[in-house]
């Protein structure tokens, strides 16, 4: 077979660009593909790379996109460049380090008029791991608030990273996008290795379900080439399948023939299932395979879980189909039927994080038009029993009699939080009473790096929107997991009419019980509509009640007047309820509606 | 006490001389009235039901409203006579209008008398002008007692309305103003809590706390106070209304019994039955689109509803629990085919009969004092979330 025609090693660039959110990634994005006439000017829009009206709307990248844009450089030659626009979320960190793995370097976004920032530091390391060239891109220097030289000495300072090479840009004007590219050329190195004779070898960086070519799959390819017709391996489940496109994006899809060493593009091969491509897999040739496969990824963990119900109960089966749907394109979400008491049947689904939660909850609200009742987030526990043996729990409800259990174990997390000084203090209160341990605190360019070990459960709440609040929108935050750590962790139980009402089972740690029990117990009295019946709300531990409120029983409800034009208009408010009675449930002798207890659920922490 | 298996008539006049604050009621105010052109569509709609329903025995009419004593009494007398040459009517069928307290209207009374109304129903509303102001009533407490005293001498039957649970209203306040009106009652009281009906003025300032009602525990006292003055001379017969042995309204009662009843008129809701069938009808609500609409097709009507045993079930529920009486179980099985059980939770019952809510006897259910205060909340509990929905009775 003859050689196709791909770019040789030495002009070829593959970088990532790295940021904390909102300081411009996919801005510059859009500048580089525009400058390169990647696409037309009447088909630019903004923030071309995010794809979904969630990623549009929140600012936000969700998915790692990558682009092929040619560059003719100064020197005269035309050179690949393969981008790569990286989420900026730390629910996302996980598609950061796949994307950075693929690349060997990065450009460092940072805003002129913030600095450095949590995620900022959260993402450089993450390159430096993965031994990236770096270039640091000051970005938004046509704010007024622009301060480069400041920010290049914090760059220097908190990081460690030389920014005698740093380029000052806009990526709004287009200022310093000339001398970016050229930097891109001459500072970012070409692929480390690439043999055009070896077997094929290619790295699985991503995959997504597209509803006209089925399975597109994300690839880097290390030695040889993928080619049209090619019968290939995927190594990690030895699945094999032939690859029927080839191309890259510019961002338009564009079909090549072949992609060759060092280049990046896509493939697809007639696949149904996305949980078929294993993201970090290596992918080879059929008949003439490599030797080993390439060290691939570990593999992303659901660290937040909450249940999802729907509001009607009708809507279970769609609920299963569009939980279905939204997988074939995120496998890091995980979903197990569950059936509740208080809320009917549903499911206990698993996420990266918080905000990967929200989005589902958002797609699945818009896109698929279902009306979602979500309980509390919780994190995995794990829980040693007296045999000896070791549970993992990942819903409250299932947690064992206390009698057979020796001890629990929470996640935890190392938090680093960036803030500017004024408002440390009012962060140091929020850490240690979310019962956080101090690890670091340290000042750089004006502001604290506080560095603290929170247990997760304590972060899924609310913290963030604290934080965010608290700090008046300044200060920065990221995680990384850090172990599981035993506490004093007990379930806190809300009993109506002396049953348990089971999607409001929490654990929390002994000394929050009473309170969070006393707000809940408080929340629900307000909520549940005088009946007929008193209804007694308690909250509980073991066995021990720890608060109580009671909704005194009904006195009067009847309409005064009802005459022959009435009938028809209180007959169908009758119906209502009568088929409402279906969305009610039966505790002792009372009827509580379920949107009693949603609403407990939506009001949140505080 | 009852008329039962003859058929009611409900005349529902749109107009008033103004538009008090609480009402919700299909009720329009006009400087001008083609009184001829509303005759011919009263008449043409009786027309119309004379032919789809010839061979009834008359038990009553209601003039409604709206303020139906500002209807000239040749209109009214125009229908009486109508109604009475349609369908054959006994000397008792009792012949109903509720009129206002001004001056203009009682005026009136001897002439509707010497058309052939009977009984007149008054919305006298308070008995002090401080309440009556806040009411937004245009008559005085002195109109209201001098209006009882024309009634008194010209009907045989007179009934007067009261609203009560007032905002800022004691209990003592209304023991005396209810002492008062027990005195100055005929055979017949209707009284009723304060309701804030959605989309009235009353219904945003209550919202914007312009004014407060009494709340649940108090608005129970009232009620309660309410029976221990009446008990003895005029007894609830149903939730809100109260009479003396023989002084029920009949025209009411048929809707409480789930009877026949024609109803004509902007809005007017009727129940006739129809090859077997029980039909819900509704004539439309705007008044020249009424008028338009009888003088094209002969009667103001939307389409025919249809009701199943289910409607049928819940509404002799809804309406015969209301009753001190209360509600035969024997009427309930015809109108549910039989099986009523299907329809109420015994379950359920029984706990409502424990908590001294309700009581049952062979022949019928009936709720107590108690149990008729908490009528809205006892009938969806009682009821079964799955009845037997069967389209269309026998
Ligand atoms: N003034 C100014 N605004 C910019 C510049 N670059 C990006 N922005 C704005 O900053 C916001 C965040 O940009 P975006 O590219 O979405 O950031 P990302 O979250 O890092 O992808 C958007 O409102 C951009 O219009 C710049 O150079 N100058
Ligand atoms: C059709 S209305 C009015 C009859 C007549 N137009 C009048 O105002 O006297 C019949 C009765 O319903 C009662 N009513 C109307 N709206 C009410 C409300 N919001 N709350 C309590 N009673 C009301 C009044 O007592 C009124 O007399
Ligand atoms: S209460 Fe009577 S007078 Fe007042 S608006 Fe209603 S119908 Fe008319
Ligand atoms: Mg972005």
């Amino acid at each position: 077979m003859s050689k196709p025609e791909t770019k040789p090693l030495a002009q070829i660039r593959n970088f990532a660009i790295i940021a904390h959110i909102d300081h411009g990634k996919s801005t510059l994005a859009d500048r580089l593909i525009q400058t390169c006439g990647g696409l037309e000017e009447r088909e630019m829009s903004e923030q071309v790379l995010d794809n979904t009206d969630i990623e549009r709307e929140r600012g936000i990248t969700i998915k790692a996109q990558t682009v092929r844009l040619a560059y003719t450089a100064k020197d005269g030659i035309e050179y690949q460049f393969n981008l790569m626009d990286t989420p900026g979320h730390v629910d996302f960190s996980y598609e950061v380090s796949r994307s950075l793995a693929s690349c060997e370097g990065s450009l460092l976004v940072v805003d002129a008029s913030q600095g450095v920032e949590a995620q900022t530091l959260a993402n450089v390391y993450q390159a430096l791991d993965n031994d990236h060239e770096i270039v640091p891109v000051i970005n938004k220097i046509d704010l007024p608030a622009a301060d480069p030289e400041k920010v290049k000495a914090e760059v220097e300072d908190v990081i460690g990273l030389d920014c005698s090479d740093a380029i000052e840009a806009s990526a709004k004007t287009g200022a310093g996008i000339e001398e970016l590219l050229e930097k891109i050329v001459t500072i970012l190195p070409p692929p480390k290795e690439g043999d055009a004779d070896a077997p094929t070898k290619a790295l699985l960086v991503d995959s997504w379900y597209d509803a006209y070519l089925g399975v597109v799959v994300l690839v880097r390819v290390i030695d040889g080439y993928l080619r049209k017709d090619q019968k290939i391996q995927f190594m990690s489940n030895k699945a094999v399948r032939i690859i029927d496109r080839v191309g890259m994006f510019t961002p338009k899809k564009v079909e090549l023939d072949a992609l060759g060493p060092g280049e990046m593009g896509f493939i697809t091969a007639s696949i149904k299932d996305i949980s078929e491509t294993n993201v970090g897999d290596t992918i080879t040739d059929e008949k003439k395979p490599c030797e080993s496969a390439l060290p691939g990824f570990k593999p992303s963990i659901p660290m937040v879980f909450c249940s999802l119900y729907p509001a009607d109960a009708g809507d279970f089966e769609k609920l299963r189909d569009s939980l279905g749907k939204i997988r074939l394109n995120d496998a890091s979400m995980h979903y197990e039927m569950e059936s509740s008491q208080a809320l009917g049947l549903g499911f206990r689904c698993g996420f990266l994080g918080l905000l990967h939660m929200e989005i589902i909850q958002e797609r699945l609200e818009r896109e698929f038009d279902l009306d979602l009742i979500p309980t509390a987030p919780s994190v995995v526990y794990k829980v040693n029993l007296t045999n000896g043996e070791q549970i993992e729990l990942y819903n409250p409800v299932d947690l064992p009699d206390v009698v057979k259990i020796e001890s629990i174990e929470e996640p935890w997390i190392k938090a680093t939080i960036l803030v500017p000084d004024e408002y440390l203090g009012g962060l140091l209160q929020l850490c240690q009473d979310r019962r956080g341990v101090q690890i670091d605190l340290t000042y750089a360019g004006g502001r604290a790096m506080l560095v603290y070990r929170l247990p997760l459960n304590e972060v899924v709440f609310d913290f963030y929107d604290r934080l965010k609040s608290i700090s008046k929108g300044y200060a920065s935050f990221d995680y990384e997991l850090d172990g599981y750590g035993e506490n004093d962790l007990v379930k806190l139980e809300i009993r109506v009419n002396e049953e348990p009402v089971d999607a409001l089972a929490m654990i929390v740690h002994r000394s929050n019980a009473e309170s969070r029990g006393r707000g809940m117990c408080e929340r629900l009295k307000d909520l549940i509509p005088r009946q007929m019946f008193k209804i007694a709300i308690q909250a509980a531990i073991g066995g021990k009640i720890i608060a109580r409120e009671n909704v005194s029983a009904l006195r009067k409800d009847v309409t005064a007047k009802c005459y022959g034009g009435d009938i028809t208009r209180k007959k169908k408010l009758l119906e209502k309820q009568k088929k409402g009675k279906a969305k009610m449930r039966q505790y002792g002798n009372v009827e509580i509606p379920q949107s009693a207890f949603i609403a407990a659920l939506k009001m949140g922490d505080e | 006490m009852n008329n039962k298996g003859r058929l009611g008539l409900y005349i529902h006049w749109p107009f008033c001389l103004s538009k008090c604050p609480y009402c919700d009621f299909n009720v329009h105010v006009r400087s001008a009235i083609d009184y001829g052109r509303w005759q011919d569509a009263y008449l043409k709609s009786l027309d119309y039901y004379a032919t789809i329903m010839p061979e009834r025995l008359l038990g009553s009419i209601y003039f409604g409203g709206g303020t139906p004593s500002t209807m000239p009494p040749e209109l009214v007398g125009a229908i009486i006579d109508k109604a009475r040459s349609i369908w054959p009517c006994s000397n008792d069928v009792e012949i109903t209008l509720e009129a206002n307290p001004t001056s203009i209207e009682m005026e009136k009374f001897e002439a509707f008398k010497a058309v052939g109304v009977n009984r007149v129903s008054i919305g006298v509303q308070a008995l002090n002008d401080k309440d009556l102001k806040f009411l937004g009533r245009a008559h005085s407490a002195d109109e209201a007692l001098k209006a009882i005293d024309i009634a008194k001498g010209v009907f045989e039957k007179f009934s007067f309305d009261l609203i009560y649970a007032r905002p800022d209203q004691t209990l003592e306040e209304w023991r005396t103003e209810l002492e008062q009106a027990k005195q100055l009652a005929g055979g017949h009281l209707s009284l009723y809590q304060l309701t804030i009906e959605r989309n009235t003025p009353f219904y945003y300032s209550h919202q914007q706390d312009i004014f407060s009602l009494p709340n649940e525990d108090l608005a129970a006292d009232f009620y309660g106070l309410t029976q221990d003055v009446l008990d003895d001379a005029l007894p609830a017969y149903e939730v809100s209304n109260h009479a003396a042995e023989g002084h029920e309204s009949q025209h009411n009662l048929n809707y409480w019994y789930n009877g026949e009843y024609v109803g004509i008129g902007p809005g007017a809701h009727g129940r006739i039955w129809q090859d077997g069938v029980k039909c819900a009808t509704r004539d439309h609500h705007a008044p020249d689109a009424w008028l338009e609409r009888v003088e094209g097709q002969g009667h103001g009507a939307h389409p025919y509803q249809q009701l199943g045993q289910d409607d049928l079930a819940m509404e002799a529920l809804m309406m015969g629990l209301r009753l001190r009486e209360g509600l035969s179980l024997k009427h309930l099985a015809e109108q549910s085919g039989g099986d009523w059980a299907a329809y109420i939770d015994e379950a359920k019952l029984k706990t409502v009969i424990n908590e001294g809510w309700a009581v049952q006897k062979e022949e019928a259910l009936t709720l107590t004092r108690e149990g008729l205060l908490r009528l809205n909340a006892i009938l969806p509990y009682i009821l079964t979330t799955e009845g037997p929905h069967r389209k269309t009775a026998r």
